[in-house]
Order: structure tokens, then C-alpha cells, then sequence
């Protein structure tokens, strides 16, 4: 596009610093997530374990972010938190992903009354914005990790879906498809043979931003007291019981933002990099 | 172009429909008995009675879900099962905070966001633009609950120049107001320089320049006003999200507003409240989205063609 002298350079070192950031952001997530992994075996102390004495010291040699309100080990609730934000950003991505790619192929490959009902059905999750409709869920079912799943898995699927619908309409006219179909091709067969590889590309990006979103949106659940129920261990939840103490222990929010932020911004970077390489254009709306 | 907007607003109504089934559907997705939930197991019978008839959950699901479809258009979304008062008056008195709220983050998302992707866009590949999008790429990692409490730290407890939080003056909004716009200038700035590239690169900015334009007056005059119109969608299309940010970045600053009435009617298991909250953000949602489309195609022709 610009034709400046020099361009082509500035285009290389730009592809080079996003592949850098991607591989940044690949490096930190490998690192959480052996970090989530042993949690229970490096975390210096039981994350639950409270001393009220203790409550809210300030960093030190034995608890290294100090310690909550409880007393509770700051560190050890931020590693153990890691393994809750992970565990629900993947199971979210999964549950979406299955009914994304059952209902999103179920609706192009029926067509009709089948695609108009699944057409409706993503309007009407979308109008409702970012995580209300979550809230208003986990608001009536009460807060635990498999509500927060429900909840977000109820969201999360249409992204998914309508990339494999997309892709389901335009194989489903093409030449080779019709042919198979003439040959006695089940629906299940040109699902696994023609759509998923078209649409792997598109869905692996999706559901790398859509990780991030869900430990973005469980975090703030359990910010509002909705998400996973006390006392166990979640980014959220320390934030928002941390931020009553922003005068006298300003730690106990400073340490679960900066892993949610890395985390997230690891995603997105992982995400950023994989469309770049997978050349993957934002579809038209 | 009438035809167009006719069929773009008749295709908000079933949406709208969907919308108002789901929350109607939500106080029935509660685990066990509603009426147990709010008022305790400690609750003698004769209360518990009274209180599922006041909900109209003695009758048929089908009949609950017809008088809610008929109460709507008379403003009727129940009653608050907390402070006796008409869900929609409760409702009413918050608005006015969230709609200020709102307007004033996306007004500085705007304001801060369009001249520094314009900036991006013609440094394309230098400081600035390398600057502006690594801010963008942070702001739109943080989430709201941990900006807003950083922004506390940062502005009213190290440097006691904000309150922390509460209602009533200028001062009072800057905090909550950042905390709320940052997310969407990022994705505005972005949009802004993606949107502007595109347009820079099309044959009418060249004639322009080679009928002796500056590139500055080429973008100025011509280019940033195409360039915008992706722009208002993306404005229009968060705006709903704004909204839900409300609820969070309300619950922070002590904002008077329908996200923090939402978190105290969670916490107070006022359910026609909660239902009626999450009703009136969804159909504002809905409403804004449609101005939002035939703002566009009021704007861009093409789009009532497609």
C-alpha cells in the first residue's frame, strides 16, 4: 500500500515484532499454565489456609504479596487462581465449540426452517451485550464454576457457529459437494471432510480470543460475586474483595490485575498472530 | 431506501421478542422455588402464598408468560419485591446516571480515539503509530474491574485528586467515565486507522494529491469523512456494551445508575428487579443497534443495496 522507500523493511520488522509479541504471548501462557499445573505443589502456602492475625501484611519474605484480608497467602491464591481462570477459559471454549460446530452445521446443511430458527436464536444472544445476559444467569442459579460455565457456554457458541454455518452454505453449492452428494455422501462425512478443514483456520483464532474473553468474563463474574463461589481462589473475586483496602493494601489488587491483563493480553497477542499467519480476513458483516 | 429501513425495523421485532422470552425465562431457570429463595426457608406458608401470587407464579407458565408480554407495552415489569415500589419507576429514577455515565465515556472514547487514529493512519509504521497501538492493544486487554480500581489507586489514593467514588459533580465522573471509555477508544482507534488506511489507499485520494492537495487536505477533505462511517457502526454497536460495562464499573465508583441497582437487586434476590434490569439494557441494546443501521445507511448508500 505505501510505497515509501524503505516500506517493505518496515513491513518485515512490523510481521517480525508481531511474531515476536505472538511468541511473547505464547511463552507467558506456557509459563501460567505450568504454573497452573504444579499450583499445588509451588505455592508456598494452602490458599485457603486463613491467619487472622496476619490479615492484610504487607509483602514480605514468607508470603511475597502479602497477605488478604483473612490472612489468606496472596501468592498462593493468585497461583491456584490460575488454574480456575485457565480451567474455564478452555472448558468454556470447548462446551461453545462443540454446540457451535452441532448447531452452526445442523442449520446450513437443513436449511429452511432449521437455519431461520439458529439465525433468530444468534440475533437474539447477541442483542444482549457483553456479559449481561451471564449475569442475569449466574444472578438466579447462584455462583459455581459449573453455572459460570453454563452461562458463558450459552454465549460463547454463536461466534463459533456461524463461522461453521458460513462455511457449510458456500461448500454446500459447490461442484465437488453436489457430486458427492449425488454419490450417496452422508452430511456427517462432508461435515468432516470438507467443512471443518475449511473452517479450522477461522476457529482456531476464534477460540484463542474467545479464552481471553472467558477469563475476562469469569473474572468478572466472580468481581461481581457471581462467578465461582467463595472461598475458592479467583482473579476476580481478589479483586474485587482487594479493592476495599486500596489505602492500606493496594497489592491486593495490583498482583491479580497484572495477571489478568498479562493473561489477556497473551491471548490476544497469540490470536493477533495466528490470523496474520493464518491469514484469516474479519468476515464481512 | 424506505424499503430498506421498513425492512431493517420489522426485523427488530423479533428480536425484541427473543429478547423479552429469554429474560421472562430466566426467573424459571432458578434452581428450586423462587418464592423460597426470596423470602427464606424461615418463611411461614401463608407468606409464601401471598408472595407467588403477587408474582403470578400460581398460574400456568404459558399464562405468566402472556400477562408478562401484556404488561410490557403498559410499562408494567412488576413490582420490586424489596422496596414495593413498580420495577419501571426504580428503573426510571437510575437512568439518567448511566445514560450520563455512558454518554460522557463514549463522548472522551470519541474525542481521544479519532485524532489518534487519524495520527496512526498517516504515520503508518512509525513512533507514533507503534506508540498508539501498543496503548490500544493494552487498554483493550484490561478489563474494567481491574482499570477502575488501578485508576483509584493511582488518582485519589497516591495523588488525592478524585474521590474514590459517589454522585454529583464533574469530578465525580472522571474516574468512572475513563474507566468505561478506554476499552472502546482503544477499539475505535483501531478502527479509525484500519478504516482510514483503506480509504487512503483508493484512487480518489491520489487525484486528489495529484490535483495538487496536501495528503493533510486529502484526508481532512475527503478521505476521513468515508473513513467514518465504519467508524459509527463500531460506536453504535458498542454502545450496548457500554451499557453492560456499566454494571462493573458502577459497582466501583458507588455510580447511582441501573448497573449498580442491578448488582443490589442480585444481592437482595429482588428477581422482578433483576429481570427487569436486564430487560430494559437488552432493549435498549436492541434500539440502539437499529439506529445505529439505518444511521449508516442513511449515511453510506451502498448499504441500503446490498
Amino acid at each position: 500500500m505505501s510505497e515509501r522507500p524503505g516500506a517493505g523493511a518496515l513491513a518485515l520488522l512490523r510481521r517480525a515484532a508481531r511474531h515476536r509479541a505472538a511468541a511473547a504471548g505464547m511463552a507467558i501462557l506456557a509459563l501460567l499454565s505450568v504454573a497452573a499445573l504444579l499450583a499445588p505443589a509451588i505455592a508456598p502456602d494452602d490458599p485457603l489456609a486463613q491467619s487472622l492475625d496476619a490479615g492484610l501484611s504487607p509483602p514480605s519474605a514468607d508470603h511475597w504479596l502479602g497477605q488478604d484480608k483473612l490472612g489468606r497467602d496472596v501468592l498462593s491464591r493468585l497461583l491456584h487462581g490460575a488454574r480456575l481462570s485457565l480451567a474455564v477459559g478452555f472448558l468454556t471454549v470447548l462446551i461453545s465449540l462443540s454446540i457451535g460446530v452441532a448447531a452452526g452445521s445442523v442449520a446450513g446443511f437443513l436449511g429452511g426452517a432449521a437455519d431461520r430458527i439458529f439465525v433468530g436464536a444468534c440475533d437474539v444472544l447477541m442483542a444482549f451485550p457483553g456479559i449481561l445476559l451471564a449475569i442475569g444467569i449466574t444472578a438466579v442459579r447462584g455462583p459455581s464454576f459449573g453455572n459460570v460455565l453454563f452461562a458463558l457456554s450459552i454465549l460463547g457458541w454463536v461466534g463459533y457457529a456461524r463461522v461453521v454455518r458460513a462455511q457449510v452454505l458456500k461448500i454446500k453449492s459447490m461442484e465437488y459437494v453436489e457430486s458427492a452428494r449425488a454419490v450417496g455422501s452422508r452430511p456427517s462425512r462432508m461435515l468432516l471432510a470438507h467443512v471443518l478443514p475449511n473452517a479450522l483456520s477461522p476457529i482456531l483464532v476464534e477460540a484463542t480470543f474467545g479464552i481471553g474473553r472467558a477469563i475476562v468474563a469469569e473474572a468478572g463474574l466472580s468481581f461481581l460475586g457471581l462467578g465461582v463461589a467463595p472461598p475458592a481462589p479467583s482473579w476476580g473475586a481478589m479483586i474485587g474483595e482487594g479493592r476495599h483496602f486500596l489505602f492500606v493494601a493496594p497489592y491486593l489488587v495490583t498482583a491479580p490485575g497484572a495477571a489478568i491483563l498479562l493473561t489477556v493480553m497473551s491471548f490476544n497477542f497469540v490470536g493477533d498472530g495466528l490470523r496474520d499467519a493464518l491469514d484469516v480476513r474479519e468476515e464481512a458483516r | 431506501m424506505r424499503g430498506y429501513f421498513l425492512r431493517r425495523a420489522l426485523h427488530a421485532v423479533p428480536v425484541a421478542f427473543g429478547v423479552v422470552t429469554v429474560v421472562f425465562l430466566l426467573i424459571h431457570l432458578l434452581p428450586g422455588d423462587p418464592v423460597e429463595i426470596m423470602l427464606g426457608e424461615s418463611a411461614v406458608p401463608a407468606q409464601k402464598e401471598e408472595l407467588r401470587r403477587e408474582l403470578r407464579l400460581d398460574r400456568p407458565v404459558l399464562v405468566q408468560y402472556a400477562d408478562f408480554l401484556y404488561g410490557l407495552p403498559r410499562g408494567d415489569l412488576g413490582t420490586s419485591f424489596r422496596s414495593r415500589e413498580p420495577v419501571l419507576r426504580e428503573i426510571r429514577r437510575r437512568f439518567p446516571a448511566t445514560l450520563l455515565l455512558a454518554a460522557t465515556s463514549i463522548g472522551v472514547a470519541v474525542l481521544v480515539a479519532v485524532p489518534l487514529g487519524v495520527l496512526a493512519a498517516m504515520r503508518k509504521g512509525r513512533a507514533a503509530d507503534y506508540l498508539s497501538g501498543a496503548a490500544s492493544m493494552v487498554s483493550l486487554s484490561i478489563p474494567n474491574f481491574c482499570l477502575g480500581p488501578l485508576l483509584v489507586l493511582l488518582f485519589s489514593v497516591s495523588l488525592p485528586l478524585l474521590p474514590v467514588g459517589g454522585y454529583g459533580t464533574a469530578r465525580h465522573l472522571v474516574l468512572p467515565a475513563a474507566t468505561l471509555g478506554t476499552g472502546m477508544a482503544a477499539l475505535l482507534m483501531r478502527m479509525v486507522r484500519a478504516s482510514l488506511l483503506e480509504e487512503l489507499g483508493k484512487e480518489y485520494v491520489t487525484a486528489a494529491t495529484a490535483r495538487g492537495r496536501s495528503r493533510r487536505g486529502a484526508v481532512l477533505a475527503h478521505a476521513l469523512r468515508n473513513a467514518l462511517i465504519p467508524v459509527v457502526a463500531v460506536l453504535g454497536l458498542s454502545f450496548g456494551a457500554v451499557l453492560a460495562g456499566s454494571v462493573i464499573t458502577e459497582t466501583i465508583f458507588s455510580w447511582p445508575g441501573i448497573g449498580r441497582l442491578l448488582v443490589q437487586a442480585i444481592d437482595a434476590r429482588d428477581y422482578p428487579l433483576v429481570q427487569g434490569c436486564v430487560l430494559v439494557v437488552a432493549l435498549c441494546t436492541v434500539a440502539v443497534n437499529l439506529a445505529t443501521d439505518l444511521l449508516c445507511a442513511r449515511l453510506d448508500p451502498r448499504i441500503r443495496y446490498e
